[in-house]
């Protein structure tokens, strides 16, 4: 659905030259949800920004439902940005628009009659969830609305892609979840392809297939989300992981722990996909002479498969314990042993 | 009582005189409307990272703008003599007036409609853009709509430097308010019609500025 082949993005200014995308290449196949993700300045915005023309490539293409996005001018790029909606992360409504009136602008565009239109803008009202606010202005709406908004109207006109720039950047958590549920909703009922940046790790374990993690300008990592989470290897993409996985106290709390329990070891377990769900501590207790206290623990739920940390702590003989941590890594969990007290 | 306070006021030329201020201000405000928004988008679509951006037409109009923008009216009436006179065959009359008040308020309001425009989140017309709108329907469904209650009420100050200029008009020849105050008023020495022209002056400008204010605060959805 889209590729991307080569890209590179210059941009001049008084000192000197900016490469904003550097050298990036991928694909995103139909019907799937690509995430990037990135500190801000890594490029991320710029490359969505090709993905409808509104930034052009110094070098390279980009193809985009059967059209060269970097290519085609006027009238042709026009059409296909038509296919190709776009949300963004302040929302961008027409103030002086009602709801009903801002869903309606992109079907006045593409030149659609009055009375198909008013047809089409009732359906996208109920599809977002925003009965009863037709004739509300923008001002008048909460973040949250106004996104719906932003999500009606960029699917008036049934586009194949949709980008999102940063889409729930400037919403609380509650609202950012209830927007990312919507999202997974129309993918998954109109099989629309979705692109969307951010620099949330949140975003893209809940509700991304794919991601792209950028730094610099590259790609400096991509897979499968689960297969990110599972095994990240450069260093950006560790500290995304963890965005996710430990809370901002693990550390400390961690800490703590080891200073609570000088005997034993406390050890972090790493759970993916399958193995999230067997129960290993049961087998632990069962099969060695230790004694295993579940410090703290957080199981998340990724697109495809869920994966979780948790921190023991496991006390006993020494040959026991290592047997025990031997048995563990036979179990295809990932371990590390914090320290030995 | 009226005639006592004013004895020399002769009403039915204070009502003429009236008359044609309000029809030198109508047709000039109509006027400058459209050429200062006109001017105003080329200066906004022109500038740097815009639609049109082009620097050599930007700076033209903005020279063109600044230089009219700067004469006193008084002295760019006496400058439009031989172009009013090769417009119109005369230099008396309210029509005669209407060249320089245009030429004088539209760069005036040029200026209005470009900051107008400017202040319009640059986002809104990225998203147009995004959706595949041609120029002519950002400027129509975007810009203008968008920047509508800056428009109006530049509008609103405009039309009241306008009044004050047909009555400046008005002294060299042109009717209205401004003829009478100083033709019938002062060089007769009679300050009651000067205060009655005044007086009238005074009420079509709080008129105006209520008419604009309402509209503005109508029209504001932010």
């Amino acid at each position: 659905m889209i590729s991307i082949k080569d890209v590179q993005k210059i941009f001049s200014s008084k000192n000197g030259q900016v490469k904003a995308v550097d050298d990036v290449n991928l694909e995103v196949k139909e019907g799937e949800i690509f995430g990037v993700i990135g500190y801000s300045g890594a490029g991320k915005s710029t490359l969505i920004r090709m993905l409808n023309g509104l930034e052009l490539p110094t070098h390279g293409s980009v193809t985009v439902a059967g059209n060269e996005v970097s290519k085609i001018k006027g009238s042709k790029l026009r059409k296909a940005r038509q296919e190709i909606s776009m949300i963004f992360q302040h929302f961008n409504l027409l103030w002086s628009r009602t709801v009903r009136e801002n869903i309606a602008f992109p079907l006045e565009i593409a030149g659609v009659s009055r009375q198909e239109r008013l047809k089409r803008v009732d359906e996208l009202i109920k599809l977002v969830g925003l009965e009863g606010r037709e004739d509300a202005y923008p001002s008048q709406l909460s973040g949250g609305q106004k996104q719906r908004v932003g999500i009606a109207r960029a699917l008036a006109n049934n586009p194949k892609v949709l980008l999102c720039d940063e889409a729930t950047s400037a919403l609380d958590p509650q609202t950012t979840d209830s927007i990312l549920e919507l999202l997974v909703d129309i993918n998954e009922r109109l099989g629309l392809t979705i692109v969307l940046i951010t620099h949330e790790m949140h975003v893209i374990r809940k509700i991304c297939h794919q991601v792209a993690v950028m730094e610099g300008g590259r790609i400096v990592e991509i897979g499968p989300v689960l297969d990110v989470f599972k095994n990240p290897k450069a260093v950006i993409t560790k500290r995304f992981v963890q965005q996710v996985t430990e809370p901002e106290e693990t550390k400390e709390t961690i800490d703590h722990l080891v200073d609570l329990y000088p005997k034993g070891k406390v050890v972090q377990l790493g759970f993916v996909g399958e193995s999230a769900e067997q129960p290993l501590i049961t087998n632990l207790i069962r099969n060695f002479q230790v004694t295993v206290n579940i410090l703290q623990g957080k199981i998340s739920q990724t697109q495809n498969g869920s994966y979780g940390t948790l921190f023991i702590h496991v006390d006993g003989e020494a040959e026991e314990v290592a047997k025990a941590i031997e048995f563990i890594h036979s179990q295809q969990v990932g371990v590390e042993v914090i320290s030995n007290a | 009582m009226l005639n006592e306070w004013f004895p020399n006021v002769k009403w039915d030329s204070m009502w003429e005189a009236t008359m044609e201020t309000l029809y030198m201000t109508a047709i000039s405000v109509l006027a400058t409307f459209i050429l200062g928004a006109v001017l105003g988008l080329l200066l906004f679509l022109t500038s740097k990272g815009n639609i049109w951006e082009n620097a050599g037409i930007n700076k033209i109009i903005s020279a063109f703008v600044n230089i009219f923008r700067s004469i006193p009216f008084i002295i760019l009436i006496v400058l439009l003599i031989p172009f009013t006179k090769f417009l119109l065959g005369t230099m008396i009359g309210e029509d005669a007036a209407l060249p320089a008040l245009i030429i004088g308020a539209a760069p005036f309001y040029a200026r209005m409609v470009e900051i107008g425009l400017r202040e319009i989140d640059k986002g809104v017309i990225e998203a147009a853009k995004s959706m595949g709108a041609k120029t002519s329907t950002i400027i129509w469904k975007v810009l203008l709509p968008e920047s509508m209650p800056a428009l109006v009420s530049g509008i609103t100050v405009t039309a009241i430097a306008l009044v004050g200029y047909t009555a400046m008009a008005g002294v060299i020849g042109a009717g209205g308010l401004g003829n009478l105050a100083y033709l019938e008023g002062f060089q007769r020495s009679r300050s009651d019609v000067t205060l009655m022209a005044t007086v009238i002056i005074l009420i079509i400008v709080f008129i105006i500025q209520f008419i604009g204010d309402i509209i503005t605060t109508k029209l504001d959805k932010r």
